[in-house]
């Protein structure tokens, strides 16, 4: 676990097994209610990294919470009970890079069709792959 | 009487009976390409799920694969409605991550048009709102005439500056890409001394109107607590009562110059977010006004002029920036690996964040409210879906 | 007090042979000055046959339908991306296409055209079909914009249709990203135009090959 700050600006990088806590960590203590973002970042060998910012509004202060997941790895904790903007936002997560959430309640694609196959916002997954009968 | 026995005798209905009904993506109403099914037990909604996704044109993946050079014409497609403050978003975080300074004429320019657009964006906003709400506003397309013609004297000038009418390419990383032309300045105080004169009138004809009260207020409230755990902004929260403005809090592109106010209203109903939405309107006049006044004289790019798609390089690392769009927080959050590319590009949409609060409000209000809560929360499904 | 002079009345002349009209016609073909028939009948008209005392329009069904099927064109709101907004610009004050009697129309069920305004992705494609069919015949569609037409800017991403015209068959194709109001106004002016020559064949025509 490691933590480094720029002012009001604090970024915290933690194992998976911990992000949860850290996110309990971040709303309890910290006061960060207010829920930015939360996405991904595939770096080919290295696995997946998922990305959250929350923010404390009052006192201005914004934590951006890191995770790496692992070579090979796709499972994370879910922030949804946490934070109700967590929902969707893990939602298009797991629509766009295949990352499970564990513990969302309603875990399924929302940006692409249903039936959809693979994910594309991995870098293995090409920009112009067909997909007859449309393209 | 039994109470149960009665209910099925007035109602029609046991109680348990559920009627799902879809709604969308093709309706008038909806904004663009949204589709709620809606469970409804008489007239009240009891299970709202929200599909969207129809209009998924792979931003962030196009982003990866086009350059700091290209990027920003298409950024102007996520929040069409303002994509002044969409290409801003872009251009910042590059310049953010790959420390480039902005010219001060630049950064006034930007504010201008910045402000141009929100005019422009809520102008829209407040016509379809009305339009949905339909007859009861006398007429209905009444308003959304009104203000589309105020509209169009805005995109007027936005052709003088630019050439285009919606989608522009304004911004470039390290500055904007034109200068003002002769007689420009002249015209916008002249537009604005226009519009001003016009709000008084929307407020004169919506505000005494029982039919509008009665449809806005008390009706899809937002909780302070929600507000914020949902990630809402813009006028959706300040109309919740937290004063969340990007403008404020992390002052970009010289706005720490400008006197303005930030509005807020403690309701959090749809009327408490007109109410927000048609003080911004007035401040961002003053804000065009006063940034006019103080525009300094200088180049309006750090940079050369466009040569070669390549030709931006970022240096390698992470940022992310964010603008207050009319419809509240667009953020980037880039990863550059020293290429002309980015490694990966984030949107946070604003109206993503603000659209997911709506399975939370519709539960338990009317059928026919839904369209007046979708309406005040004015999304833009470009940056929904991006 | 004035007298005036009758007018002398011209007999009408008796005909026995349809030779005789067809003769009285070739030397009346002139009309005299001011006497105008309006933009409507020539528009509509096959012929104008004159004898004395007045003139006889003929027109073939067709053609009297389809100035009725050009003269109301309802569109249906159907508004996808970008263009949507260009799209209700021009439906709005300033560039009003009610003047040319097209009604903005909620319902698919009761409109003649569709304006496909924006980017039609693969999960918007079938919803786009479905909408269509639903529309009764005779329609039109009208494709508007760089990325109905081919897919424009976004044409390489995954989820994007290459060109709505993959989807259904499109009649106009309106340039530009978005197309200002007044290339949307030209495109439903050209539309205008083929409905005029709008024949029922009872065949329609098929959706362009998909080609790259």
């Amino acid at each position: 676990m490691s933590a480094e700050g720029d002012g009001s600006l604090l970024t915290v990088t933690v194992p998976p097994d911990r992000w949860a806590e850290l996110g309990r960590f971040a709303k309890e203590t910290l006061g960060c209610l207010y829920f930015n973002f939360l996405t991904a970042v595939d770096w080919k060998d290295q696995g997946l990294e998922v990305v959250a910012r929350v923010e404390n509004l009052d006192v201005g202060l914004a934590v951006t919470m890191k995770s790496r997941l692992g070579a090979g790895q796709s499972a994370c904790a879910s922030l949804v009970p946490l934070y109700p903007g967590a929902d969707w936002m893990e939602r298009e997560c797991f629509d766009m890079f295949g990352i499970r959430f564990e513990g969302h309640p309603d875990l399924r694609r929302i940006l692409l069709p249903q039936d959809w196959e693979g994910h594309p916002l991995l870098k293995s997954y090409a920009v112009d792959t067909a997909h007859p009968p449309y393209r | 009487m039994d109470p149960e026995a009665r209910k099925v005798i007035e109602l029609g209905y046991g109680g348990s009976e559920r009627l799902t009904m879809n709604m969308g993506p093709q309706h008038p109403s909806a904004h663009g390409v949204f589709r709620a099914i809606l469970s409804l037990e008489g007239e009240t909604v009891v299970g709202v799920d929200a599909v969207i996704g129809y209009l998924h044109r792979c931003h962030e993946k196009l982003g990866e694969s086009l350059t700091y050079t290209q990027y920003p014409s298409i950024a102007s497609k996520t929040d069409y409605v303002a994509a002044m403050t969409s290409e801003l978003a872009y251009v910042r975080a590059a310049e953010m991550v790959g420390k480039i300074e902005v010219p001060k004429r630049a950064q006034y320019l930007r504010v201008i048009v910045a402000e141009l657009q929100r005019i422009a964006s809520h102008c829209l906003w407040l016509g379809t709102w009305c339009l949905d709400m339909g007859g009861a506003l006398g007429g209905g397309a009444t308003v959304f005439l009104y203000c589309i013609r105020e509209r169009e004297w805005v995109l007027d000038l936005f052709e003088a500056l630019v050439g285009a009418r919606l989608l522009y390419g304004f911004h470039q990383v390290g500055g904007t890409r034109y200068d003002v032309p002769a007689g420009w300045a002249q015209k916008v105080r002249e537009t604005l001394g226009l519009i001003e004169k016009r709000l008084d009138e929307y407020e004169d004809m919506l505000e005494g109107n029982a039919f509008f009260l009665a449809r806005t207020q008390d009706v899809g409230g937002i909780s302070r607590e929600l507000a914020q755990t949902v990630g809402i902004s813009g006028p959706l929260i300040r109309g919740s009562g937290v004063s969340y403005d990007i403008r404020r809090l992390e002052p970009y592109s010289s706005y720490e110059d400008f006197d303005f106010k930030v509005p807020v209203e403690t309701a959090g109903d749809c009327y408490a977010r007109y109410r927000v939405r048609m003080v911004e309107f007035r401040e961002s006049i003053s804000i065009v006004r006063q940034a006019l006044d103080g525009l300094p004289e200088g180049p309006v790019s750090s940079r050369p002029g466009v040569k070669s798609v390549g030709q931006v390089r970022i240096a390698k690392g992470e940022g992310y920036a964010r603008v207050e769009g009319p419809r509240g927080e667009v953020g980037c959050y880039l990863i550059s690996d020293g290429s002309a590319k980015p490694y990966r590009m984030k949107w946070r949409g604003a109206s993503f964040s603000n659209l997911a609060v709506l399975p939370h409000i519709l539960i338990g209000c009317k059928v026919a409210d839904v369209v007046a809560i979708m309406g005040s929360v004015d999304p833009v499904f470009g940056e929904v879906d991006r | 007090m004035e007298i005036k002079a009758p007018t002398p009345q011209v007999p009408p002349p008796v005909w026995t042979e349809f030779k005789d009209l067809q003769e009285w016609e070739k030397y009346h073909q002139e009309r005299p000055e001011g006497d105008k028939h309006s933009a409507l009948f020539e528009s509509v008209t096959e012929g104008i046959h004159h004898f004395p005392g007045g003139f006889l329009v003929t027109t073939v069904a067709d053609s009297f339908l389809n100035w009725a099927r050009k003269s109301s064109v309802w569109p249906v709101t159907f508004g996808l991306a970008c263009c949507a907004i260009e799209m209700m610009a021009t439906f709005a004050s300033r560039f009003d296409v009610e003047r040319l009697g097209m009604v903005p129309w909620a319902s698919p069920r009761h409109s003649d055209l569709m304006i496909v305004s924006g980017t039609v992705t693969i999960k918007m494609a079938p919803m786009l079909k479905r909408i269509f069919d639903q529309m009764p015949d005779p329609k039109w569609a009208v494709s508007m914009g760089s990325c109905a037409n081919s897919g424009g800017p976004f044409r390489h991403g995954y989820h994007v249709v290459k060109g709505v015209d993959r989807v259904i068959p499109v009649d106009v194709y309106v340039p530009g990203c978005p197309p200002p109001p007044e290339s949307l106004l030209n495109g439903l002016l050209l539309l205008q135009d083929q409905i005029t020559h709008f024949r029922t064949t009872g065949k329609r025509a098929a959706p362009a090959a998909k080609t790259d």
